[in-house]
């Protein structure tokens, strides 16, 4: 008969931001156990609250299934005497493995024969598998962030207070810090009894929701949706929706009942996402919008219990909310009696980096660099000046009152503040766009300026910290520069800009030395920087679905323009799918081989032989072609005509011995081949490309 | 209620639950953590219960007595419980029951919160606990103190107990709580708040306050090899004042301040560490104590 078998981790209130993942472990550690163990189930079920992290796995076996195991015993001759009779070691093997002679059977070991003892190994029983692994599997759950309590030698998120282990209606006791294992749960901490008998496993859900708790998140989570929507609806208004904030109180609630208060209308009459964010940030209230998206005088929080005394509860949160609107409301008049430019002086009381400056030294660098990709671009006069100008502004909101309070209001103040200043709109936009994208698959700024002040904000912060030796390594990634390198590759290739990494990183770089007399490695600094920026690269092009080795062949080459690799890449995926490829990589294989050996691509004419003559014209005819493709970015003709040269150069190695004695005539040779080889590489490097 | 029935009840009932009854302790400190009461007893093995309200000064904070939730000297009263007991949560909303808070009548939240105080060496985790949305009580497991591992886990409970006065009252202003049935908050300290804020904001000596400074450092080094652990404690703690004026003052540039941070940390950490050292040359005198 099948069982169900339920584990209910008690515990202190844990962060909200921590459940989802420490769900997941419980549920996988718990698969990985009873896969190790041989038994059998039917489904896992995980539920939580803030108090509880709660496993119930149905139809498990009873017990493992018993197996049988052969074991190796000593050679037949010394097992049993002349008249056939088991000999002492043979006895003391059977007493070793517990077994009697009817276990025993003789067969052949390379050649010899020996005895063996047929094994049975009874199946243990789901008690004791259960009782004997939950310990190693509660301890088994990691936490970014975890303490130890009372003494006891044990880390988790928060304390854990209970244990409720329960095989149908029979408690599995095991012993973890002298913590209680039992069959008695706790309901809401103020509505629910803080002892509850589970008598059997199917009781639990409902037990508990006769004590005010509803385990299941999910139930939870359509309660707080719905329940909200509808409240915004009778006022004539939506939730704002936000995917991160309903999971979030769904995590920090056991019994939800969502409630709606007002603001006051003097509020209303600040920029939106001054209000917006405390009431998110710092109190988890949901705003009510109308369907112009417009911020109604309401907000939407959820009370952890029943609707009793509802009233003071909305009044209390009506009060909290007006005294942090109330102080955001004094920093926005504050920092408004002041135009933003104004603001940029106090910058130099602000470290960027210790050894980078100031903020103030980031604002110029930016700027400078900013400038610089604005002539790369060629952008035009208008824009230039806005760059510039925004450049300067960029990071003066970092000192106004709302942004210290509020940092992740960091860009949009910058643009509020701006407009207010009567900046024009593109230099206000490109203020709050320099921090776009903000995380993966979030929006790119829309301006050139804001695209442009973006890469080169990202692009500083890049060089900088890797000039003075701060690099991302493992999971070891505090000033999230690959989340910045991402940013600009994806803003170059979405904008289409033909910029040159490796001219950015120099300049950044070069700007170091000028704005802060930096001292560094500059040749070592550069190489990494540009390792960097490959690895990003490759990771991003291989997650949209180019071939490994395709994307290997690309970076091959220079990285250089981002957007133009793109291209190749998805050309060479292409063109990739030709018949008889084989037999050409092979060919450019054995190019890129030798060219490796070349000292230079100079080939004397006079000084080859009919057979190299041959490859060398070939070349010499499309060279010009080849060139030509590849500055229409046609790639794909482009590699067309290069593998014309395949027959050529197999006719080249099956005629030609290239490392000869004769220096002159070898350097001649492998300067030919140098000279293919270099063409290819403008492409692609085609002996990187695996063959399938 | 009034105010002073407020730091009476929480102190009765702390006092009942096995907690010593303490006066603040009588150097200047920017929170209740900082009292040695806390900060060293959290160290080492031995058991510790305690309960007294902090005067706690924060030059930074002041407003001149203009505004209606900030000011420059607050009181938290303090709450430390080593071992943490098992039912510390429930001792704790039973607290708020003696003060007239009825969970049933308002939504309580723990909420995460992880507390650190960089110039103590000091972190632990816990939360910040919500009434009806407002933050009434910081409660922390303390982790580390003076950079060192604590052996045996304290609970930390850090009443605001000016946020509660006036939740309780209903007033808007810090300064219209009622002290008694006579007098306000603000009959008591508005004048105090208006000296402080002058002073910390405009009037204070930056030289002569960089001399303190150097002055207790110098002094917590050359008393803490004698074995005067508690003189020395007292010094770092006016060092860590003489750093907030000096900082309130805006005389403090971000990279001296990373700078004063660490050497009142590092103050604290030797100071920690010879406490221990005491203690264990001492036996643990409240070790034995625990049987009884």
């Amino acid at each position: 008969m099948s069982k169900k078998y339920l584990l209910e981790i008690g515990v202190e209130e844990l962060p909200a931001r921590f459940i989802g993942d420490a769900l997941n472990q419980l549920k996988e550690s718990t698969i990985n156990l009873l896969g190790d163990e041989r038994i059998k189930y039917e489904s896992i079920k995980t539920f939580s609250t803030p108090r509880r992290l709660t496993i119930i796995v149905e139809g498990l076996d009873e017990r493992q299934e018993d197996i049988e195991e052969t074991v190796k015993g000593p050679a037949k001759k010394i097992a049993f005497d002349e008249e056939e009779n088991p000999t002492k070691a043979l006895l003391g093997f059977m007493r070793g493995q517990g077994v009697d002679i009817s276990s025993i059977y003789v067969d052949d070991h390379n050649g010899v024969d020996y005895v063996f003892a047929r094994k049975k190994i009874a199946g243990r029983t789901i008690e004791e598998i259960l009782s004997l692994n939950m310990p190693k599997v509660i301890k088994g759950i990691n936490f970014p962030k975890s303490m130890k309590w009372g003494g006891k030698n044990l880390r988790f998120a928060r304390p854990i207070r209970w244990i409720v282990s329960l095989l149908e209606d029979k408690v599995l006791p095991f012993d973890l810090e002298g913590i209680q294992v039992s069959n008695i749960s706790k309901g809401h901490r103020f509505l629910g009894s803080s002892e509850i008998i589970i008598e059997k496993v199917d009781d639990y859900a409902n037990l508990l929701r006769e004590n005010f708790v509803i385990v299941d998140q999910e139930e939870r989570k359509e309660i707080i949706k719905y329940g909200s929507e509808r409240l915004a609806k009778e006022r004539g208004g939506n939730i704002q929706k936000d995917e991160k904030l309903l999971d979030e109180v769904t995590n920090i609630v056991e019994y939800p009942t969502p409630i709606i208060g007002r603001i006051k209308d003097e509020y209303l009459s600040l920029p939106p996402d001054v209000v917006i964010t405390p009431m998110k940030e710092h109190l988890r209230f949901f705003p009510v919008l109308d369907d112009k998206n417009r911020l109604l005088p309401y907000f939407i929080t959820v009370r952890n219990g029943n609707k009793d005394f509802i009233e003071t509860v909305i009044k209390g949160n009506e009060k909290v909310l007006g005294a942090r609107l109330e102080d955001a409301k004094f920093f926005y008049m504050e920092d408004i009696q002041k135009p933003l430019e104004s603001y940029v002086e106090d910058l130099q009381k602000i470290t960027f980096q210790e050894k980078l400056g100031t903020l103030y030294d980031k604002t110029k660098r930016v700027q400078k660099l900013a400038e610089k990709i604005g002539e790369y671009l060629e952008v035009g006069e208008e824009t230039e000046k806005n760059i510039e100008r925004a450049g300067y502004l960029c990071k003066a909101d970092l000192t106004t009152k709302m942004v210290t309070e509020f940092t992740e209001l960091q860009g949009k103040m910058g643009m509020e503040y701006a407009r207010n200043s009567g900046e024009n709109e593109i230099v206000s936009l490109a203020i709050f766009e320099q921090y776009l994208p903000r995380f993966s698959g979030d929006d790119l700024p829309t301006t050139t300026a804001g695209s442009v002040l973006s890469i080169a904000d990202k692009m500083d912060s890049i060089a900088g910290l890797f000039a003075i030796g701060i690099h991302p390594t493992g999971s070891q990634d505090p000033f999230g520069l690959r989340r910045q390198a991402l940013g600009v590759i994806n803003i170059i290739i979405d904008k289409q800009l033909n910029l040159s990494i490796k001219e950015l990183i120099e300049t950044a770089l070069y700007i170091y030395v000028e704005v802060n007399g930096l001292a560094f490695d500059y040749d070592k600094v550069k190489g990494e920087i540009e390792e960097f920026f490959k690895g990003r690269i490759r990771n991003m092009f291989i997650d949209t679905g180019i071939r490994y080795d395709i994307v290997d062949a690309v970076l091959a080459a220079d990285i250089d323009d981002i957007y133009d690799m793109k291209i190749r890449a998805n050309k060479l995926n292409e063109w990739l799918r030709k018949e008889g490829l084989a037999e050409i990589l092979t060919a450019f294989n054995r190019v890129a081989n030798l060219a490796e050996k070349a000292e230079s691509d100079e080939v004397q004419r006079d000084l080859l032989n009919e057979d190299e003559l041959e490859l060398y014209e070939s070349f010499y005819s499309i060279e010009e072609k080849v060139e030509n493709f590849i500055s229409k970015k046609e790639y794909d003709k482009a590699l067309d005509n290069l593998v014309t040269l395949k027959d050529p150069i197999d006719n080249f190695f099956d005629k030609v011995m290239v490392m000869v004695e004769d220096e002159v005539i070898r350097n001649n040779r492998l300067g030919l081949l140098r000279k293919i080889y270099n063409m290819m590489i403008k492409i692609c490097d085609l002996s990187k490309i695996v063959n399938k | 209620m009034y105010f002073q029935d407020l730091m009476l009840k929480l102190l009765e009932y702390w006092g009942n639950k096995g907690c010593i009854i303490l006066e603040p302790y009588d150097t200047e400190k920017g929170a209740g953590t900082m009292s040695p009461y806390t900060f060293l007893k959290a160290l080492g093995p031995e058991p510790w219960k305690v309960v007294y309200v902090e005067p706690s000064r924060r030059p930074a904070d002041a407003r001149y007595g203009e505004n209606p939730h900030r000011v420059y000297q607050h009181h938290q009263l303090q709450v430390i419980l080593k071992p943490s007991p098992d039912d510390i949560q429930d001792l704790y909303l039973d607290s708020l029951k003696a003060i007239g808070i009825d969970p049933l009548k308002h939504d309580i939240r723990f909420v995460e919160d992880n507390w650190e105080a960089p110039t103590l060496g000091a972190w632990g985790l816990g939360w910040e606990v919500w009434l009806d949305g407002m933050e009434i009580t910081q409660f922390t497991y303390f982790q580390q103190v003076g950079s060192i591992n604590c052996e045996i886990e304290s609970a930390e409970l850090t009443y605001g107990l000016e946020r509660i006065a006036m939740y309780l009252q209903d007033v808007d202003n810090i300064f219209d709580i009622k002290w008694n049935k006579d007098f306000t908050y603000g009959d008591i300290f508005k004048k105090a708040e208006y000296e402080h804020s002058v002073y910390s904001f405009e009037k204070a000596d930056i030289d002569t306050l960089k001399g303190l400074f150097n002055t207790y450092e110098e002094e917590v080094k050359k008393i803490l090899d004698d074995g005067l652990v508690l003189p020395s404690y007292d010094y770092v703690l006016k060092c860590s004042h003489t750093f907030n004026i000096l900082d309130a003052r805006g005389a403090v540039s971000v990279s001296e301040r990373t700078n004063y941070i660490g050497r009142v940390r590092n103050l604290a950490r030797l100071v920690a560490a010879k406490y221990l050292e005491q203690r264990k040359e001492m036996d643990y005198p409240l070790l034995k104590r625990e049987g009884q």
